[in-house]
Formats: structure tokens, C-alpha cells, sequence
């Protein structure tokens, strides 16, 4: 072969981790899951019609539940409900997380003031219960639940963008660029956005992970997907009727723990290589 | 300093009320009726009825009105009727926060006291397998659905294995003790009840790990971070070049300049395990704040609701409170600002 010719492109020392490539390729796997849909699901993951929870063995090797359904269809099928839901879900947390640490950052003063102890205030409550609250009376569905995680979620987000603005805005090439007579909306765009863009992305990989434990608690405690719905949360809470039925509640558990892993592992590696001081160290000893 | 205190008192008054305002209005905003949430079918049906209830919990009120109520019985202990319960809030809080209290205070001693020291281990080691296979480990910790591992924990030592008791605070064989401070552990241990004493114990053991298992992994992250940032800061250099002994070096320099970072991320601990419990309540079965959260929550019990908010909202403030009195305490330069 032609040795010359295969020029390698690396990735960013962080990427090059075991730990990431494992998260990279585990995330992948679910996503083409999500994506083929039913062209990877051995049966229907709604049908009735295999023998009731039947333990796992030829022909549903990860068992059947109490209505007869393939437990690893669901589990397959679960990727469809909750990875679009939990990108969903961190999408809207950075708009509007974003959007008002922006303000916050930028307008200073009274606006600051307001959407900071705002913010505070939304904080000062458990996630997971005031979550609970919004879900259980906006009655229990999964846009609801993904509303109810919303209004949780955004202001870790609308913190984190507004300490990042408000270093930029003072910033001499900000000042430079105002000096010029740039629009606004040019300084957001071509000076604050390059900056804040890094450290919210870590932050919203982060979050797939947390956005998804989240989801599928609410849906664990019936707040959240409906049946029939295949949605790993509820099919856990199936396992707590039918104690005796262990593949129940084991596999979307499991699929649970390795996509929110898959996505804890991605942001880990991702912040390395965005932080400067600790990607220092996996320079000198290969902090993995 | 008592200025800064009294400071920080009123801000976080305020704060509760705040929280007390948020649930109101966020309660109150959606389309649910506690009426037709409490009342059965036919009750629900019969205007007279509805009435009667609205008028009983003082629903027929404004918004407004109903919410100056609540806060001026607040002042005078009062947190209203549950409208499920039936029974005052603040008597159903009085038995499900001791509950808590008592998985969440272990859960985080523990948390800590591992969690420090295996992110203390990472970060001297930084580099070799220990720290690698700490970093994996606290990573799969955080992913953890506690929920689903609370019931396998109980499906296997309970079920399979049958080394840990069943669900609840107690055996159903087991007395509960006198009602002293609420948790039954310190209660049976100040009446010399040993038997119960172990029972509880024993009822504490996985619910209690279960809430760690998800906070081990956070500490230990935040713990090797912290040091990191001090162990090639030159009062630590000092300290080496002195032929000061390693462990002295750690403990006296190391982790005291790391404290304050994680002391933070206790409190934030702290808080974010307290919301953990509603979960890990619901599957054994524990009578806690969450899992009243939980049943006021789906019956749209307001005053219930608004309770728990308070309660934790407290709880949270106070934790923060302390966190920034210790700061103080750690880190002399703190006091001086």
C-alpha cells in the first residue's frame, strides 16, 4: 500500500482516551439504535403475544414482561423515547439557560439582580421534587415531564453563561472591537459566542447524562411516559410489581447506566481538553 | 463577622419565602383541581360538595388572599391542613423529616469520608492505574439511576441473599421507639433499646449506601480537582523542602487548602441527595420526605406540596449557611473580607 498517502488526521489528546473512545462509541450504539428503530428490534415492542414473563431464553433472550412482550425489543425501542428527549430537554436548558445569563452578563445592574436571585431561588429547591410537582399536575406525559425537567434544569446553565459573559464583556479585544463602532449583535456574535460556545458544550454533554436520569425518574415514578410507551424508567417500575421477574427491571436499567455513562464519559474527556490547566496534566502522565 | 451572619440570615429569610412564592404560583398555575384530585368521583360531581371542600382548605379565596393566609399562618407554625392526610403538615413533616434526615446524614458522612480520601489517593497518584480506574469508577458512580440501583440492592441482599431486612424503618416485629428526636437509631439509643436499635440499623444499611453509591462519585471528582490545584503550590513545596513527613504534608497542607472547594461541593451534595431520596424512598418503602413529596405531589395536596418546599428550601439555605460560616473558619482570609 501507499505508505505516503495516508496522512492521519489525530484528534485532540483528551479524545485519543480509552474512556472517551469507549463513551464516543457506547453514545454511537445507542444513537444508531435510536435512528434504525424497528429495523433492529427482533419483535414488535408493543405485541402481546409471546408466552407472559417467560425468563430469558431462545427467542427473547432478555425475557418477556407481564403482558408478553419482548423485554429486549423494548429496551431497543426505549432509545427512540428518551435519547431524543433527553437532547431535547439539554437543548432548551442552554436556550434558556443561555438566553437569560446572557442578559444577566451583558445588561448588568437591575437585570443581573433579577435573573440572578431568580435563578437562586430556582436552585434553593430539589430538583427532583419540584420536577415531581410540575409533572404531577400538568398530568403525567413525557413533554410534561421534559417541561418539568426544563424548569429545573436551565439555571445551572444561566449561571455558568453569565459568568462567562460578563468576563468577555470587559475583555480589551471587546473593548477594541465597541471602539470600531461593532454592532452589538456583531460583538455577541463574533467576540462572546467563540468564547461561551466551549464551556457550554461540556456543559450540555454533561447534562445528556443528568437530563436523562432525570427523565427516566419521573417516568420510574409514573409521572412521566405512559403505557404502552417502551421507556426504560417505567419499565423499571414494572419490575417492582413482579418482583419475582428479575430481567425486568435489570436491562433498562442497564441501558440507562451506559448511555448516561456513554455521555459522562464524552463530557469528561471533552472538558479536559477544553480546560487548559487539567489537560496539563494528562500531557505529563496520561491522566488516562 | 455578626454582621455578615445577620446578613446572610436575612438573605436566606427571604429566600424562603421565595420558595414558598414559586410553589404557590406553580401549583396554582397548572390546570389540575385538588377538588376533583381529592374528592371521589360522585363527591366530585356534586357542586355542593366542592363547595364545602373549597371553602374548608379556603380555595373559594383569591389567589392573593389564599397566599397572605398561608403566610401569616406560617409565622405562627401553622402550615395548613394536608388535603390528603387530613392531618396538619406540619405534624406529618414532623415524623417524615427525621426519616430523611436519618439516610441523608449517613449518606453524606459516608460520602465524605470516602469520597475525600479516594479523591485524595486520585490526585497524589495522578497519572497511574489507581487514578485511572478511580476516575472510571466515579464516573460510573454519578451515571448510576439510583432508583433502578436501590432495586436491585433490595432484590438481591433482600431477596436472593436475605442478609438485609425488608423494606421500611422498622420490622413489623420490632417496637418503635419513643418519639425523642424522630430518628429511631438515636431514640433507641437514648431508652437502651438495643434490640430495636439494630433493627434499625439494619433497616438504614441499603438505603443509606444506595444514596452514597451516587454521591461517592462526585466527591471523589471534585476531591482530585482540589487537591491537584494545590499539590504543586509552594507553601506545599515549603512544607516538602522542610523534610516534612508525606502524610503531615497532606493532611496539614494539601487537604486544608483543598477544604474549602469541598466543603462547597458537600453542600451542593447535600442538596442534590436530599432530592435523590425521593426516588430511592419510593422503592423501600421508607416514610420520608420524598415519598410524602411524592403522594402530596400526585394528589395536588397544595399545603403538603408547599411544606415539603419549605422544608427543604431550609434546609438547603442553612447548609449553604453553615458552608460559608466554616469557610471562615478554614480560611482566615475569609474572615478578614
Amino acid at each position: 500500500m501507499n505508505k505516503i498517502a495516508t496522512r492521519r488526521r489525530r484528534l485532540p489528546a483528551a479524545w485519543r482516551t480509552p474512556l472517551a473512545l469507549t463513551g464516543a462509541v457506547v453514545a454511537a450504539a445507542w444513537i444508531v439504535i435510536a435512528v434504525l428503530g424497528p429495523l433492529v428490534w427482533p419483535h414488535d415492542p408493543l405485541a402481546q403475544d409471546l408466552p407472559r414473563l417467560a425468563a430469558p431464553g431462545a427467542g427473547y433472550p432478555l425475557g418477556t414482561d407481564a403482558l408478553g412482550r419482548d423485554v429486549l425489543s423494548r429496551v431497543l425501542a426505549g432509545a427512540q423515547v428518551t435519547i431524543p428527549l433527553a437532547l431535547l430537554l439539554v437543548g432548551l436548558s442552554l436556550l434558556v439557560g443561555g438566553l437569560l445569563g446572557a442578559v444577566a452578563g451583558l445588561f448588568g445592574r437591575w437585570a443581573d439582580e433579577a435573573v440572578m436571585r431568580f435563578t437562586d431561588l430556582v436552585m434553593a429547591f430539589p430538583t427532583t421534587i419540584l420536577a415531581m410537582v410540575v409533572a404531577a399536575s400538568l398530568g403525567a406525559s413525557l413533554l410534561n415531564a421534559v417541561l418539568a425537567a426544563l424548569i429545573v434544569s436551565w439555571p445551572s446553565y444561566a449561571r455558568v453563561i453569565r459568568g462567562l459573559v460578563l468576563g468577555v464583556r470587559t475583555a480589551e479585544f471587546v473593548l477594541a472591537d465597541r471602539l470600531l463602532g461593532f454592532s452589538t449583535a456583531r460583538i455577541l456574535r463574533s467576540d462572546v459566542l467563540p468564547v461561551v460556545a466551549g464551556p457550554m458544550l461540556v456543559l450540555a454533554s454533561l447534562d445528556v447524562g443528568t437530563a436523562t436520569l432525570l427523565l427516566s425518574g419521573l417516568s420510574f415514578l409514573g409521572l412521566g411516559a405512559r403505557p404502552p410507551t417502551a421507556e426504560w424508567g417505567s419499565m423499571v417500575a414494572q419490575a417492582v410489581v413482579n418482583f419475582d421477574s428479575w430481567w425486568l427491571g435489570v436491562f433498562p436499567g442497564l441501558a440507562i447506566l451506559t448511555v448516561v455513562m456513554a455521555f459522562n464519559f464524552l463530557g469528561d474527556a471533552l472538558r479536559d481538553a477544553l480546560d487548559p490547566r487539567t489537560a496539563g496534566t494528562i500531557g505529563e502522565g496520561g491522566a488516562l | 463577622m455578626a454582621r455578615y451572619v445577620a446578613r446572610r440570615i436575612a438573605i436566606a429569610l427571604l429566600l424562603v419565602v421565595g420558595v414558598t412564592l414559586v410553589t404557590f404560583v406553580l401549583t396554582n398555575l397548572v390546570p389540575g383541581d385538588a377538588a376533583t384530585a381529592n374528592l371521589g368521583e360522585q363527591a366530585a360531581n356534586d357542586p355542593a360538595i366542592v363547595a364545602a371542600y373549597k371553602a374548608h382548605y379556603g380555595l373559594d379565596q383569591p389567589l392573593p388572599a389564599q397566599y397572605v393566609t398561608y403566610l401569616g399562618n406560617l409565622l405562627t407554625g401553622d402550615l395548613g391542613e394536608s388535603q390528603l392526610t387530613k392531618r396538619p403538615v406540619a405534624t406529618d413533616l414532623a415524623a417524615a423529616v427525621p426519616a430523611t434526615m436519618e439516610i441523608a446524614i449517613g449518606a453524606i458522612v459516608l460520602s465524605v469520608l470516602i469520597g475525600v480520601g479516594l479523591g485524595t489517593l486520585a490526585a497524589v497518584r495522578r497519572g497511574r492505574v489507581i487514578d485511572q480506574l478511580l476516575r472510571i469508577v466515579s464516573l460510573v458512580g454519578i451515571s448510576l439511576p439510583t432508583f433502578w440501583v436501590a432495586l436491585v440492592a433490595f432484590y438481591v441482599f433482600y431477596y436472593q441473599l436475605d442478609i438485609a431486612p425488608g423494606s421500611g424503618r422498622l420490622s413489623p416485629t420490632a417496637d418503635a421507639p419513643p418519639g425523642i428526636t424522630g430518628l429511631y437509631t438515636l431514640d433507641a439509643l437514648l431508652t437502651g433499646n438495643w434490640a430495636t436499635w439494630l433493627d434499625a440499623c439494619a433497616h438504614l444499611m441499603l438505603p443509606t449506601l444506595v444514596l452514597t453509591a451516587y454521591c461517592v462519585g462526585l466527591l471523589t471528582r471534585f476531591t482530585r480537582s482540589a487537591v491537584l490545584e494545590v499539590l504543586d503550590a509552594d507553601h506545599v513545596r515549603a512544607a516538602r523542602a522542610k523534610g516534612l513527613p508525606e502524610r503531615v504534608v497532606l493532611t496539614r497542607y494539601v487537604l486544608r487548602a483543598a477544604l474549602v472547594p469541598i466543603l462547597t461541593v458537600t453542600g451542593l451534595a447535600f442538596g442534590s441527595l436530599l432530592s435523590g431520596t425521593v426516588l430511592v424512598e419510593s422503592v423501600f418503602a421508607w416514610p420520608g420526605l420524598g415519598a410524602y413529596a411524592y403522594e402530596a405531589a400526585s394528589h395536588l395536596d397544595l399545603p403538603g406540596v408547599m411544606g415539603v418546599g419549605l422544608v427543604v428550601g431550609i434546609v438547603y439555605l442553612v447548609v449553604n449557611l453553615v458552608v460559608d460560616l466554616l469557610y471562615g473558619v478554614i480560611d482566615p482570609r475569609v474572615r478578614v473580607s
